[in-house]
């Protein structure tokens, strides 16, 4: 199954699948948490496993991915970090001194996240039935008032903006894996980007349309869902894209794409074009947010399509991912 | 159908088989058994594919190509010249 | 020098593309070649397409190693990665690529042990490091890629590692070339040769097309400036109504190839009598077996191979569409039954496959600009 990997695969899962049968008849967008009102106050809650191989890698390992990738859920759905749970599937035999950094790692990201793990569980199968260890994030978050993330209120002329460079992360792993032989100077960027979401709320608030952070899939998966949900087409402007040049060796060697690449530290925000350069300037303020950029903007056509364009005035169309990037030869 | 790039020789493994190669910010060993009759020095460029040196990259060549793309404006600039005297190229 | 920037530089690509358009004129229709997979992607990355004269049409080659591969070589391939014991070792292009019974992906899912290599000298590093296994590598690939797997099999010999094979899908270029050319209803004017195979075999090779078909061919380089420069050069040749083959790519190709490269791959290899190509068919002396004297190394000299053989559905125009007599939108399975999710052509196998590039570029493109929105 390519479920897994973002893209085409897992949207198809959860919206032929998931969505009928366990989220009732509701024709809300799928978005990265969902709303529930206790004692008429609104929460927001999600959820996320990780897999990763290997556990830990340069920038980080996936005790940190955990906590920073649920409170990247909650916060690019418009909501403040409040409280994880987090539930562990270990495989007998697993080092103990292991599973004792992962939890130190987690509980080092959540003091950064500024969020509170309140409760956990841990379950051991059998060796062999699990890959050392995976783990299961849930969190729950208030709501910030001033923000409305829907798709649907996208319009022509909004703005794309992203809060640094891409592809860190999904390289990082790529190559930490060694089975490749290559090696680059190059880091995780796994981190909490709910101060960059406090940072354009404040700044441009209801101005702010959609957010997401391009997890699995890359860039390109994550607008394609957007231009999908929204009907309208989106252009990206190749030579504003951030990237580094250690993704971008990598990239041209293996025949991938970096607009594919995972990201764990990062999130796009479609502005209204009046306040995108106000929220762009709120994100430079912003700690590890120096690099953020405008890398383009909703057009009416090509209607659900992104579109990237070069200097030079060509244009090609970028599709979602299907399944796992794959380093070509050809 | 084979997607090679260049890279530059930034150190030689003791056997002088492997050489290290940059790619805008990456390593990797490439092995050098392809360029026997013409090995390359510490510095220069290689086209790598499949982790193999295929070929020394010339940059006198690059630079000669650079200069002819850099006149074809400049020569057809000309020729509007000279189709400004009442002359025809052809 | 970088020699990657350099060759995308937005002013000089502007002025190149103002002389094809010069060249070009308005007054008659181009139809060139390229026969490289690679300068199909390229075309697409950059766009190229958007910059050309409509009345230049590209029409993609059969340089693509993955989508000219038989179905029934994955089944022998993968049939052989049955046994526990074997480490089945190919390139991330062959990871989805359909079998009868799925990709070598979907093997992996389903147990197999199927490993990603970037070299195949990394398949002989995993045969060293699991010396109780059997490690096979799955070649593919052209005159480029032949000479790194020769090499390989060769270090294997010499270092004595017995637990190493490859089951060889390597092929050679002109022949197909060839056969596109030979084919009655062939209508191009003219080829944009390979450049990376021309590192290998140079320049040479080809001078049967320019002498006796008398189409021009220049082996062009995979950046912007490189493909666009080719063109200006065949439009040139063209005016001047000459054919000939010309070397674009000197920073690269030698005129005489590299002649270490043909060494291992004459020491290694030898062309196999006939052998089918997706899309085209049998073709002769158009693939390469490995030589007796390397019989150890050669998985199917070495293990019974089950010579699966499976036909493309009668409906997938695939052989039309390589030879540039049909758009690949005009194949009646183009994105319906046939998609790169779902390929069941030979053209939609691989990102490089002339209907899948279509398809992911070309296609959406103008879908997505004819539906209105719908929300």
């Amino acid at each position: 199954m390519a479920h897994g990997a973002g893209g085409k695969a897992s949207r198809r899962l959860v919206e032929g699948l998931f969505a009928p049968l366990l989220f009732g008849s509701s024709a809300e967008p799928l978005t990265d948490s969902a709303r529930v009102l206790v004692d008429r106050t609104s929460v927001a809650v999600t959820t996320d496993s990780f897999v990763v191989s290997p556990l830990s890698f340069p920038g980080g390992s996936i005790g940190e991915l955990a906590i920073n990738g649920t409170v990247n859920d909650l916060a690019v759905s418009g909501a403040r970090p409040e409280a994880i749970v987090v539930t562990f599937i270990l495989e007998a035999g697993l080092p103990a001194s292991v599973l004792e950094s992962e939890v130190r790692a987690m509980a080092d990201a959540a003091r950064r996240a500024n969020v509170k793990v309140v409760g956990g569980d841990t379950k051991v199968v059998e060796h062999g039935k699990a890959d050392l260890m995976y783990v299961t994030a849930t969190g729950i978050g208030s709501p910030i008032p001033a923000l409305t993330i829907d798709p649907r209120s996208v319009r022509a002329g909004d703005k794309v903006l992203l809060s640094g460079p891409v592809g860190d992360h999904g390289i990082t792993i790529l190559l930490a894996r060694g089975e490749l032989d290559i090696e680059a100077e190059l880091r995780s960027d796994t981190r909490s980007v709910y101060p960059f979401v406090e940072a354009i709320s404040g700044a441009a608030g209801a101005a702010i349309r959609w957010m997401r952070d391009p997890t699995r899939g890359g860039v390109a998966t994550s607008l394609n869902e957007l231009a999908r949900d929204c009907g309208l087409g989106i252009y990206l402007e190749e030579e504003e894209l951030p990237v580094h040049d250690e993704v971008r060796g990598a990239c041209e060697l293996l025949g991938l794409d970096p607009l594919h690449i995972a990201n764990e530290g990062q999130c796009i925000a479609i502005v209204a074009a009046e306040y995108a350069d106000v929220a762009l300037a709120a994100i430079h303020q912003t700690p590890g947010g120096g690099d953020a950029r405008i890398i383009g903007e909703v057009r009416e056509q090509p209607a659900a399509t992104v579109l990237v364009g070069t200097r030079y005035g060509g244009t090609r169309v970028i599709d979602m991912l299907v399944g796992d990037p794959l380093p070509r030869i050809c | 159908m084979c997607l090679a790039i260049p890279g530059k020789i930034v150190n030689f493994a003791e056997d002088g088989r492997l050489a290290t190669v940059e790619v805008v910010g990456v390593r990797r060993k490439v092995d050098l058994g392809l360029l026997q009759e013409d090995m390359p020095k510490l510095n220069d460029w290689v086209l790598i594919h499949v982790g193999f040196a295929m070929s020394k990259i010339s940059e006198a060549d690059a630079l000669e190509q650079m200069r002819t793309l850099a006149l074809l404006g400049e020569s057809e600039q000309a020729m509007q010249e000279v189709r400004g005297y009442g002359l025809e190229e052809e | 020098m970088k020699f990657v920037d350099e060759f995308r530089d937005a002013d000089l690509i502007k002025k190149t593309a103002e002389e094809i358009r010069r060249l070009a004129g308005t007054t008659r229709h181009y139809r060139f070649m390229e026969v490289c997979g690679g300068h199909t992607h390229a075309i697409y990355r950059f766009g190229l397409k958007d910059i050309l004269p409509e009345n230049i049409e590209l029409i993609h080659g059969p340089g693509c190693p993955v989508c000219v591969l038989p179905m029934g070589r994955i089944d022998d391939g993968l049939a052989l990665a049955a046994d526990d014991h074997v480490i089945f070792a190919a390139f991330g292009d062959m990871m989805r690529v359909p079998g009868t019974h799925g990709s070598p992906l979907e093997y992996k899912a389903r147990g197999t042990d199927v490993r990603i290599v970037y070299s195949p000298s990394d398949a002989l590093k995993l045969a060293r490091i699991n010396p109780d296994r059997h490690v096979m590598f799955f070649a593919i690939g052209f005159e480029t890629t032949a000479p790194s797997t020769a090499l390989t099999i060769m270090r294997a010999r010499a270092e004595g590692i017995h637990n190493f094979s490859v089951f060889c899908n390597h092929v050679t270029i002109i022949p197909a070339i060839r056969a596109i050319l030979d084919s009655p209803d062939m209508r191009l004017d003219a080829f944009i040769g390979p450049g990376h195979v021309s590192t290998v075999i140079g320049c040479r090779p080809y001078e049967w097309i320019a002498k006796d078909e008398r189409k021009p061919i220049v082996v062009s380089g995979f950046e912007p400036l490189d493909i666009l420069q080719a063109i200006v050069m065949i439009l040139r040749q063209m005016r001047a109504g000459e054919a000939k083959v010309e070397n674009q790519y000197k920073r690269v190709v030698p005129w005489e190839g590299n002649r270490a490269a043909l060494r291992a791959m004459g020491e290694v290899f030898q062309l196999r009598p006939y052998f089918e190509w997706r899309g085209l068919g049998f073709i002769s002396q158009s693939a390469l077996r490995i030589r007796d004297s390397y019989a150890e190394w050669d998985a199917e000299q070495r293990f019974q191979v089950p010579g699966v053989r499976v036909t493309d559905p009668k409906a997938a125009q695939c052989g039309e569409v390589l030879k540039g007599v049909l758009k690949p939108v005009q194949c009646k399975l183009f994105g319906k039954e046939c998609t790169p999710e779902h390929p069941l052509g030979a053209l939609m196998v691989s990102s490089e496959g002339s209907c899948a590039a279509y398809f992911n570029y070309e296609h959406r493109k103008a879908m997505a600009t004819s539906l209105s929105r719908s929300a």
